[in-house]
């Protein structure tokens, strides 16, 4: 009897995950890098796996890897990811290699509506050619870079007073570029509790992003355009512009005044260790790391302050970072990678998201009346998703990324030449690009 | 009449090989045996170097399959060779290979003549001389990035105990003018063992009757070591510094790991800075170009080093 009350509700479980499924079950390989917000995507589609009867496995790869890992497995037709959360740069290879799949008629026969997601995620990481209505991704994390600080040392009264004399205002987070780097210089080489610290840990890899995703922070702040806005590919006086350079010059500043020794090499990672292990006042980094900081026992909860990136002379921006989550058109599982599409854009489950400490990009969380309050970073990651700007998302990206990455950190690490020449050979290394590419 | 032994070889010995085996000559059954091999060669390496050759002329991009190919003659090899930071590469290539020979040949040669004097625990500190090499160089890279730390590494308190500076004063990966010596550094801690073996296999090589009849001779310690023993160890030592400069002409591992070809451009190397242009940029005809002047590069200059050392080996 026993028995056949046990066959008979594996029978039914199975009848019911088959009616889920619809017809059948698939195995879909979900690929992104390795870091905190891919555990809590892990937990989030657990979810997913119930309800569709879909099994989900995962391929993280660590951020310094995860281009060339990722790109060579696109580039080679590989069928290891149905789906695959890619670097915003990499929509414009992505749709004209035909690595990813169009999702307009995906999008308007589920209901799906950009309009519903925060406009310059939808313009990061979905659409290409840009400013058209050509989708190949949903927003998945939204990002972007802004500033950590020590709340806990900027409240000491000695500080406070010793600020306000040598300032002439009150230590606090600074609204413009010029205030950062003042108070980097106040903390630089200060000795607190018994310790050693410095001014700001900031973007300097030379390698894959780092660098480019620093500076621009400062770069955009004091009048530098990727183009002519009526001319896109128009890089000589925007790209090179006297205020360009004078963004460039602060950068190379703030690196030689106020960083720590030996960090002429760092990125996400390591400028994370020098914040929670005490060795900085101030951390530029994406926003993916505010609930770490913030669940830390050593820097957490009130020991630490949020604030956007500040304002420049030329402008307020901030580099946008963040992914969108793309069908790869290799894969086998199309369908059942479009059905996880479907079921990630929900709004509540885009809420869980959220709770789990993935960024959502849908308008109906962040726009929610308790969001700004939800978290103690929630309010400047609103305020800084409102400010981003995005590196070329050409297909030849990597291309202008590199050269970037070259001659930035030619002249703010290694002090060659001067903040012209450096740009003045970027536009010269980036009109190569356009003109191998054909776009000039 | 008694057969004799040269007549059992004569009986013993099979008459005249048949020149064919079922159908197939001699030189059709060799060509069955060599055929696999060649075919092998033709595909690993013949067929890609003539694939390469063909590429370095076009614009082809492997991340672009579907892209037009076009044909654009020397235009590679002409930006190839007037790009400045290429030039740039090179140079930071030659820097790294002529130091770290200089420094290996010399502290290698150094040890292995001390370690040849007969001591006590000797065969101890071979083993622990040569424990460097035994690593792996990601592994050595990562390590050293360690050592080098302005605030915790253990090099900067050694050089500041020596030399009274501050500890975090200086960043040997960070800063342009230590950077490449950094990485001669590490490369010199690594591999001055391997060639310490070589040259104490050829200090051992030497017959001491050599030595026992320039005593005779009366000839000093110091002109016996540049009479006897520095010529006969020159050919192991040269077959050493060829080992050094092919391993160290494509090194990439270590440095990508000390330093990422930072600061700026300071300590890229040409393998570095090939595989950026191949992998990452994704030029793959512009970087078929590349890698066909290093190879005739380092062809160019290995077959004029091979006929030096066979000079020395005749002597």
């Amino acid at each position: 009897m026993k028995t056949t009350q046990l066959m008979s509700a594996a029978a039914l479980t199975a009848a019911t995950g088959f009616a889920a499924s619809g017809a059948q079950a698939d195995e879909l390989t979900l690929c992104w890098a390795a870091w905190d917000p891919a555990n809590a995507l892990i937990e989030l589609s657990k979810d997913f796996e119930a309800e569709s009867g879909h099994s989900m496995s995962f391929e993280f790869v660590p951020w310094p890897n995860f281009a060339d890992r990722m790109l060579n497995e696109l580039n080679s037709g590989g069928k290891l990811c149905d789906l695959m959360i890619g670097d915003s740069q990499w929509i414009g290879l992505g749709a004209e290699a035909g690595h990813y799949v169009k999702l307009n008629d995906f999008f308007e026969a589920e209901g799906i509506s950009m309009d519903d997601f925060i406009p310059a995620t939808v313009t990061g990481y979905s659409e290409w050619p840009k400013g058209t209505p050509n989708y190949w991704a949903l927003p998945a994390f939204g990002d972007v870079v802004g500033w950590t600080y020590r709340k806990d040392w900027f409240e000491m009264p000695e500080h406070q007073a010793e600020f306000k004399e040598t300032y002439g205002r009150d230590l606090k987070a600074p609204e413009t570029l010029a205030e950062l780097k003042d108070i980097a210089e106040f903390f630089q080489g200060r000795e607190i509790d018994g310790k050693t610290v410095y001014g700001a840990a900031i973007y300097t890899e030379r390698g894959s992003e780092g660098i480019t995703m620093g500076v621009t922070n400062a770069l955009y702040n004091y009048g530098f355009e990727y183009g002519n806005p009526e001319n896109p590919y128009e890089l000589e006086g925007y790209v090179n512009s006297p205020e360009a350079a004078e963004g460039l010059e602060y950068y190379k500043a703030l690196y030689d005044c106020c960083t720590p020794p030996g960090s002429s090499d760092w990125y996400m990672s390591a400028n994370i260790d020098a914040y929670k292990s005490g060795q900085v006042a101030l951390q530029m980094n994406f926003a993916f790391i505010w609930p770490g900081v913030n669940a830390d026992p050593n820097v957490g909860g009130d020991k630490s302050g949020y604030f956007p990136n500040p304002k420049g002379p030329g402008g307020h921006f901030a580099q946008l970072g963040g992914q969108g989550i793309s069908v790869v058109s290799y894969s086998d599982s199309q369908d059942a990678a479009l059905e996880y599409i479907k079921w990630f854009a929900q709004p509540e489950i885009q809420s869980k998201w959220w709770e789990l400490g993935g960024y959502s990009a849908l308008k109906a969380v962040v726009e929610d009346p308790g969001f700004a309050t939800s978290q103690p970073y929630a309010q400047t990651f609103l305020d800084s998703m409102a400010i981003v700007k995005d590196f070329w998302a050409e297909p030849a990206y990597a291309s202008l990324l590199l050269a970037m990455q070259d001659h930035v950190h030619s002249y703010v690490i290694a002090g060659e030449g001067t903040a012209q020449e450096a740009l003045d050979a970027l536009v010269e290394d980036w009109t190569e690009v356009f003109e191998d590419e054909g776009k000039i | 009449m008694s057969e004799t032994v040269m007549d059992r070889a004569a009986s013993a010995t099979p008459k005249k090989v048949a020149r064919r085996i079922r159908g197939l000559s001699d030189r059709t059954i060799a060509w069955l045996f060599v055929a696999p091999t060649v075919f092998l060669l033709l595909a690993v390496n013949i067929f890609p170097l003539i694939w390469t050759i063909r590429l370095s002329f076009t614009n082809f991009r492997a991340n672009r399959p579907n892209a037009e190919v076009k044909w654009i003659g020397l235009r590679n090899y002409e930006r190839i060779l007037t790009d400045s930071d290429i030039w740039l590469t090179m140079q930071a290539t030659a820097h790294f290979l002529i130091w770290t020979i200089v420094f290996q040949v010399l502290i290698g040669f150094t040890l292995a003549w001390l370690i040849n004097k007969k001591f006590k625990g000797n065969d101890l500190w071979t083993t622990i001389i040569v424990f460097p090499m035994m690593l792996s160089p990601a592994v050595v890279g990562n390590f050293w990035t360690f050592l080098y730390q302005p605030q915790i590494g253990l090099f900067n308190y050694v050089v500041a105990f020596f030399t009274g500076a501050d500890p975090a004063s200086f960043s040997m990966i960070g800063e342009v003018a230590l950077a490449p010596w950094a990485i001669v550094i590490v490369d010199t801690w690594m591999w001055t063992p391997f060639v310490m073996l070589i040259c104490l296999a050829g200090l051992r090589s030497i017959p001491d009757t050599i030595y026992e009849a320039a005593e005779c001779d009366r000839a000093s310690k110091w002109r016996q070591f540049w009479t006897i023993t520095v010529p006969m160890v020159l050919p192991f030592l040269m077959l050493a510094v060829l080992f050094r400069g092919i391993e160290n002409f494509k090194m990439f591992d270590l440095v990508v790991q000390l330093t990422g070809g930072g600061p700026g451009n300071t300590t890229t190397l040409t393998s570095i800075d090939l595989k950026r242009e191949a992998f990452e940029k994704w030029r793959t005809g512009f970087s078929s170009a590349y890698a066909i002047i290093l190879f005739v590069t380092v062809f160019g200059l290995a077959s004029i080093y091979v006929k030096a050392l066979n000079k020395v080996k005749e002597r």
